[in-house]
């Protein structure tokens, strides 16, 4: 099983490699003029490098959170898709049972608007 | 020979971006090494031979649930610098709670605990995997029949974590305009068109 997975590995290293050999390349052959004024503030009043905590709308996380659980559904698909023929009518109304109770969350988070941007 | 190799490079990856979580300044950092945490952890899953499981770790975990805790990161408006004044404050009490569940962890090893033989699922009876099916599939033919009340726990937490995050995060705002489809297929010519007759030179009152 696990010789299915060398090229994956090999090409783990290859990426490995390249993204080093590019970093690499840049600090040794690119020129290099550093300069106070190139990390100054622009004259348009941002500044040059700024920290990347901006805070966001708690929209996006409503989103992301209704992403994860039907993400964790459709997960739960592949077993049972794969295993279908063995585990019969009971393992298949199973699964019918399952997605009913997620349809139930799902018919509600339509009715109330979650699903709609504004 | 190679999967040694690469198993020492995963877990040695693993544990340095775990420790890179902790120790990094920046918050943004630490879930960025999460995410290097997960795919590592999801290498050594492939090496033990839990292919699904490595998928749906990457997948879920890195694909969903680390830009969760990204947002979460970036919702919140703390000053890092400012909630680490307390560190020399709050040392003794976080190190005795540190060691206390260290000690727990140990004392679950030692007992056999830790072993999968040991392991067993309450309401459920001897579990039959077959030896010559794929991991996916052994996982499939026991997760539905044999484990059906967990697998319904599950969708029943899923449930209450969605009506959760709806009540706790959405609002509907007022003053939006929204588009109504109904509203718009039930207009009628007669309702939206007015034909007046001009007379020359007086204009229309509207």
């Amino acid at each position: 099983m696990l010789s299915e997975y060398f090229p994956i590995l090999v090409f783990i290293a290859i990426a490995i490699a390249m993204s080093l050999a590019f970093i690499g390349a840049a600090v040794l052959i690119a020129r290099q003029n550093p300069d106070q004024e190139k990390t100054s503030t622009y004259e348009c009043g941002f500044e040059a490098i700024d920290s990347a905590h901006i805070r966001f709308d708690v929209r996006f996380y409503l989103v992301a959170i209704l992403f994860i659980i039907f993400d964790l559904e459709v997960a739960f698909l592949f077993p049972w898709a794969v295993a279908l023929g063995d585990i019969g009518l009971y393992g298949f109304f199973s699964m019918v049972l399952f997605l009913a109770i997620l349809t139930v969350g799902f018919i509600y988070e339509w009715r109330k608007g979650a699903l709609e941007w504004e | 020979m190679i999967a040694a190799l690469a198993f020492y490079m995963f877990a040695g990856l693993a544990i340095f971006a775990g420790l890179m979580v902790v120790v990094s300044r920046n918050p943004v950092h630490s879930v960025l090494f999460l995410i290097l945490a997960f795919f590592n952890a999801a290498g050594l899953f492939v090496l033990l031979g839990a292919e699904f499981l490595a998928m749906i770790l990457i997948i879920v975990y890195v694909g969903a649930v680390a830009v969760l805790f990204l947002f979460v990161v970036m919702m919140l408006d703390i000053d890092f610098s400012e909630l680490r004044q307390g560190f020399q404050q709050y040392l003794p009490l976080g190190g005795l709670v540190g060691m206390i569940v260290l000690g727990e962890l140990l004392l679950v090893l030692a007992s056999g605990l830790g072993r999968p033989e040991m392991v067993r699922i309450p309401g459920s009876g001897a579990v039959r995997i077959a030896q010559d099916v794929e991991n996916t599939a052994a996982m499939g033919q026991v997760l539905f029949t044999d484990y059906i009340y967990l697998f319904q726990a599950a969708g029943m937490i899923l449930l209450v974590s969605m009506i959760g995050a709806i009540v706790l995060a959405h609002r509907t705002r007022p003053g939006v305009k929204k588009q109504i489809i109904a509203d718009q297929v039930a207009r009628t010519p007669a309702e939206s068109i007015e034909l007046i007759k001009v007379e020359t030179g007086k204009g229309v009152k509207m």
